[in-house]
């Protein structure tokens, strides 16, 4: 596969962005596939125009789309045993954590600057650090600001449910075409050790009975964003011991109601952050805990496995978060929305993404082709555009692919601790990134060194840079076909 | 009577000011306010102090 005439690299850094501008405007793709729609699966075509663009609802869009979280919604009308709202810290990575809040004007303001340079932008969701639907009035002003200058940029809020039937006709009025609710359980038995209170209709209700309440008014919301064709993601915290087995019956219920996608996340507990759940010692679950439940639930709603459980301020593409470098003291005064750098960026990736597909189906078809009956676990360091294109030493993360003779998937993220900082790397932090790659065969990077090579060796792991700023999906088939000793395709675009 | 918010403790999310049914609670320099000439207990209006039910920190929308 050749590389695209215009890089998706080459975009996104401001020196090369008026030649490139003009060399996307001149039509200078040389792909065959430009300007089809990449369109991956079976799925409806009217669903996919709503989720092309937008890296939570699709995983293939999340390799070239970027969100922003504006932090506008603080009060919220439930308390969770996972969550503790008292305090924040920059370098903490989990939900309903942010270092400062926003009035929905200082948000229009951030969410200007941000699409000025940071082409990717697609979506801007609002989730929390409270809650969205409850915090209404911001999160509505916020919306009508930011619709009247980029109209074009997807609007989607996360809620825990309770307030939701309320606002559901003016989602669908300001075009917010999704919505998550965090659904930990349908059982209020179940739902009593997850939430000690709810504040509902002027007063707070406690145990069971505001659990059933959370319950009914969870159902009706998600009935009613079906009724309207809003797409709904619903978000699961797996708490073992509490909940694990109890969300395949979650799973069940909400693809009856019309769910589109079920993400099935990891309570993440830790005592110092001061959580109920983390100062009783309540355990999150282990990965391949959470595997074993994600694959038992592979026959209800869509499974989303990208997740990387953002902040409620997180900037940037999902595995990456440059929340710091846009925060309130670092905004212009005034700022003029410029739409010319994201438009040039659909552009292209229209294009790449075209060519990505080409490549990816004859991918799979190499795999599935060569009928060996094995399996092989990859994990690719990548910084996005879909392609092996991230050195080793500078992963944070490395994405899981599995192949097989059912093809290539994405089955999840591992992420690591950075391990080579201004040159050098640490061997402590490489002891952490190779625990991490537990049971993966092979690492792609674009890049890798001697020493951490051969380390991964001596732990059973091999890494190559041999394909190196290829696509993902033609590297792994490569890889495949050469491991099992099959005659690859003729390879021909 | 009115009731106060323990400053240190509140977390500044604004749920009191917009439940409270007197227009009593601003934000102010640093953290919310009770106006205690505005603040009636909620008394006549509802069962419960709506600002202490609905503050996510135990305590800290007390009885000034």
């Amino acid at each position: 596969m050749s590389a695209p005439t215009i890089s998706l690299e080459g975009v996104v850094s401001t020196k090369s962005f008026d030649r490139l501008l003009a060399t996307a405007k001149s039509g200078g793709c040389a792909s065959s596939s430009c300007g089809l729609s990449a369109k991956t699966d079976d799925i409806d075509p009217a669903i996919w125009e709503k989720i092309k663009d937008h890296p939570c609802y699709s995983e293939e869009a999340h390799h070239y789309f970027a969100r922003m979280h504006v932090a506008v919604a603080p009060a919220c009308n439930i308390q969770c045993n996972y969550c503790n709202r008292k305090y924040d810290c920059a370098n903490e990575s989990r939900p309903g954590v942010v270092s400062e809040r926003l009035t929905p004007d200082q948000a229009l303001r951030k969410v200007i600057a941000v699409a000025n340079e940071v082409p990717q932008l697609s979506v801007l969701g609002i989730a929390g650090p409270g809650d969205a639907c409850y915090d209404w009035k911001k999160t509505k002003a916020t919306f009508e600001r930011v619709a009247r200058e980029i109209p074009d940029i997807k609007l989607c809020i996360s809620t825990n449910g309770l307030a939701l039937p309320d606002h559901v006709g003016e989602l669908a009025d300001m075009n917010v075409d999704h919505v998550t609710i965090t659904i930990n359980m349908i059982d209020p038995e179940v739902g009593a050790k997850i939430y000690p209170w709810i504040f509902y209709d002027h007063r707070r209700y406690t145990g069971v009975e505001a659990a059933r309440i959370l319950h009914q008014r969870q159902m009706l919301g998600l009935e009613m964003l079906t009724a309207r064709g809003i797409l709904t993601k619903i978000n699961s915290v797996m708490i073992p011991t509490v909940n694990d087995e109890h969300l395949i019956e979650v799973n069940r219920w909400v693809k009856e109601r019309g769910a589109f996608l079920h993400n099935v996340m990891p309570l993440i507990s830790d005592p110092a952050h001061g959580t109920h759940f983390g100062l009783t010692g309540q355990r999150g679950p282990k990965a391949v805990e959470l595997k074993a439940l994600q694959d038992s639930l592979g026959g209800g709603a869509k499974l989303m496995r990208h997740c990387r459980q953002c902040r409620a301020d997180a900037v940037g593409l999902l595995g990456e978060d440059r929340g710091q470098e846009f925060t309130l003291d670092k905004l212009p005064g005034e700022v003029i929305y410029d739409a010319g750098k994201r438009e040039a960026y659909r552009e292209v990736v229209a294009c790449e993404r075209g060519d990505h597909v080409a490549a990816k189906s004859q991918a799979v078809a190499i795999v599935k082709a060569a009928d060996t009956g094995k399996s092989l676990l990859v994990a690719v360091a990548t910084k996005g555009g879909g392609r092996v294109n991230e050195h080793f030493g500078h992963s944070k993360e490395f994405q899981v692919y599995e192949a097989s003779p059912r093809g290539i998937s994405f089955i999840g993220h591992r992420k690591v601790e950075q391990y080579c900082l201004g040159g050098r790397g640490a061997d402590a932090t490489l002891d952490g990134v190779i625990a991490a790659l537990e049971r993966i065969d092979i690492v792609l990077c674009a890049k890798i060194g001697d020493c951490p090579k051969d380390r991964l060796a001596e732990a059973g792991i091999r890494a190559t840079d041999v394909y190196g700023y290829d696509y993902i999906e033609t590297a792994i088939s490569a890889l495949y076909a050469a491991e099992f000793g099959v005659e690859p395709m003729a390879a021909t675009a | 009577m009115a009731f106060k918010i323990l400053a240190s403790q509140c977390t500044q999310c604004g749920a009191c000011e917009f439940e409270c049914p007197s227009g009593a609670i601003k934000f102010k320099g640093e953290a919310y306010v009770i106006d205690p000439k505005e603040c009636t207990e909620c008394k006549e209006a509802f069962d419960t102090q709506q600002c202490a039910s609905v503050c996510p920190v135990p305590k800290t929308c007390v009885p000034a």
